[in-house]
């Protein structure tokens, strides 16, 4: 299933003009907040109608101007998990869960409830008030009302955004057992790039309601030119897999043919991860280093440079873990006489692989 | 017990409680929809409709009783039009029924739509995005959230139609035993001599069921609002 949007909307000082594919997987509708992330799932929800375009699942219209055809939110079959859970305060858990179920007529429901009351760990709090969950909970309850409503789509408007870091860690390794096991797409809006590092299988880019950028997450986050956050936070994207965990507190992960090193990460031995390498990270050397306190040396070749404004570069390196960025300066890409095709060695320090930036799967 | 009032009074008591059922039962449907209107849709005639509603609670009580004997009397635009089907209002309990409940509609409303402003727009989003119709939706999320202001708007309506004297007595007149309510009868005790015990006793009663009223719906009120919030 793929969901298609092409809108435009006149917003408060800026005019939407959106068009982008969302397939199977978890789309990230990524930007800064006021770019219109939110009117745009609005639209796909059917909160808000466009003032012109076309939105569609498949070959099912939900939105045609042209056609003149709008469908309303409750025949649209989607879920949607907002910011703030939204739980309905007068109904417990357990109605809350089934409330849309009963709109949706599913063939199974309870089989469905079981499979979903399972997967989010809502077991033991069925018969409770939603007044005292907890942040995590209520999200947890909102995403489990949201999957049973049977939808063909889900939307999540920055699920993430009210809660606390320990929150965020309970409730992320559902977003990717979400990704990993539904076949419907995702449409996740985000503004923290830390989350669609980990979350997203495809990218888009919203800058004052235009697309600035749109594609596969890993090929986006090693396009130099990508820097929503300025060029600091300029990095790519690595899949590792967890090899070993060492006594001395280093965990070993193998990309390609190479083995990374990073502190202990609290992932089992054989799990996929992801590791983002920030670009002013990384050293570049045209010989294989020796007597250096670096872990992780990479060999590969450089495959695209790219000059800044000021005195930096970025060097796309390919390697055979993938690619990696670096941050250079335009003196040391003259000194060492590096050009596109040049053999060199990417220097990364352990502890250099940012925590946060590491994905996990679940505990 | 029974003595205690004469057959007079009790009939007095017993149509008054008739009557202000029956204004909180006619009113209380349309207190309803009137007040989602008001809280919700925009609609082109929406201040003229506020001030309809409100028009009772600022007019002179007998002014309400005259336009609505002008209007639902025998002889009136909309009365005679009924009377052709058998439905009549003038000096009948159903018509003292009428004005207690038009009098009471505007204290009605303005609780429910309190309640209905109270309520989050962005729950009935997240129940529609969830399959539920409007309709649903209004039953199954708001309707529950605002049972108190329902409630609330219901006693304080019900209070008002025991306690409607002037739009009554002019629409409806004072006949004992058809029209003749509580408050007509105190009046109608207080001018004749002697009358002061019976009138006295009345008022006793009156306060009795007035208290008695305002406290249930405090309690239901309570156990409601904890319901609804959760807590």
């Amino acid at each position: 299933m793929t969901l298609s949007v092409s809108i435009k909307h006149q917003l408060d000082g800026f005019e939407l003009d959106v068009a982008f594919d969302a397939p199977a997987g978890l789309t990230a509708l990524f930007g800064h907040s006021g770019s219109g992330k939110t009117s745009v799932i609005n639209g796909v929800a059917g909160l808000l109608k466009p003032d012109a375009g076309k939105i569609s699942v498949d070959d099912d219209v939900l939105f045609d101007s042209g056609a003149g055809r709008w469908v309303p939110p409750h025949k649209r079959r989607i879920g949607y998990i907002f910011q703030e859970a939204r739980l309905f305060p007068h109904l417990n858990v357990l109605k809350n869960l089934v409330f849309g179920q009963r709109f949706a007529g599913k063939a199974e429901p309870k089989a469905d409830f079981d499979r979903v009351v399972g997967m989010l760990g809502l077991e033991g709090m069925l018969t409770r008030r939603v007044h005292h969950l907890s942040g995590g909970e209520k999200q947890r309850v909102a995403i489990g009302r949201a999957l049973l409503a049977r939808p063909r789509l889900i939307l999540a408007d920055e699920p993430l955004a009210a809660l606390d870091d320990a929150r965020k860690d309970e409730i992320l390794p559902y977003f990717e057992r979400l990704r990993d096991e539904m076949a419907v797409p995702i449409l996740y809006v985000s503004h923290s790039l830390a989350e669609v590092a980990r979350l997203a299988t495809t990218v888009v880019v919203l800058d004052k309601g235009h697309v600035s950028h749109q594609g596969d997450t890993a090929a986006l986050f090693s396009d130099p030119s990508f820097r929503p956050a300025g060029v600091r936070w300029v990095g790519a994207l690595l899949e590792a897999k967890v090899r070993k965990h060492h006594t001395d507190g280093l965990t070993e992960l193998s990309a390609g043919q190479e083995a990374l090193f990073l502190p202990r990460v609290s992932a089992d031995e054989g799990s996929l991860l992801r590791v983002r390498i920030s670009a002013q990270d990384v050293i570049l050397s045209k010989d294989r280093p020796t007597g250096l306190s670096a872990l992780n040396i990479l060999p590969g070749v450089v495959e695209n440079l790219q000059a800044g404004d000021g005195p930096g570069a970025i060097a796309s390196v390919r390697t055979s873990a993938g690619l990696v960025l670096a941050r250079i300066t335009r003196r040391s890409v003259q000194a060492l006489g590096i050009s596109v095709g040049t053999p060199c060695y990417v220097v990364v320090k352990t502890v250099s692989i940012a925590r946060d930036d590491i994905g996990g799967t679940l505990r | 017990m029974a003595d205690w009032l004469g057959p007079n009074e009790w009939q007095a008591v017993f149509l008054s409680l008739k009557v202000a059922i029956w204004a909180t039962i006619w009113t209380l449907p349309l207190g309803i929809f009137t007040a989602f209107a008001l809280a919700r849709w925009n609609f082109p005639g929406k201040q003229l409709l506020n001030g309809l509603v409100h028009l009772p609670l600022i007019l002179p009580p007998v002014v309400t009783g005259y336009l609505l004997l002008m209007t639902f009397g025998t002889r009136g635009a909309v009365g005679a039009m009924l009377e052709e089907i058998g439905i009549v209002f003038a000096f009948r309990w159903t018509g003292a029924a009428l004005a207690a409940g038009i009098m009471a509609f505007p204290l009605m409303v303005r609780a429910i739509r309190l309640s209905i402003e109270a309520v989050d727009p962005k729950l009935e989003q997240a129940a529609a995005t969830l399959g539920a119709s409007k309709i649903w939706v209004f039953l199954t999320v708001t309707l529950p959230l605002i049972l108190p202001g329902v409630l609330a708007g219901t006693i304080l309506a019900f209070a008002k139609a025991m306690g409607e004297f002037g739009a009554t007595i002019t629409f409806a007149s004072n006949i004992p035993g058809q029209t003749q309510t509580l408050p007509s009868a105190i009046y109608a005790f207080l001018q004749v001599p002697g009358g002061e015990s019976s009138a006295l006793k009345l008022v006793i009663v009156s306060v009795v069921i007035a208290m008695t009223a305002l406290l249930a719906s405090e309690v239901i009120a309570q156990r409601m609002a904890k319901r609804v919030s959760g807590t």
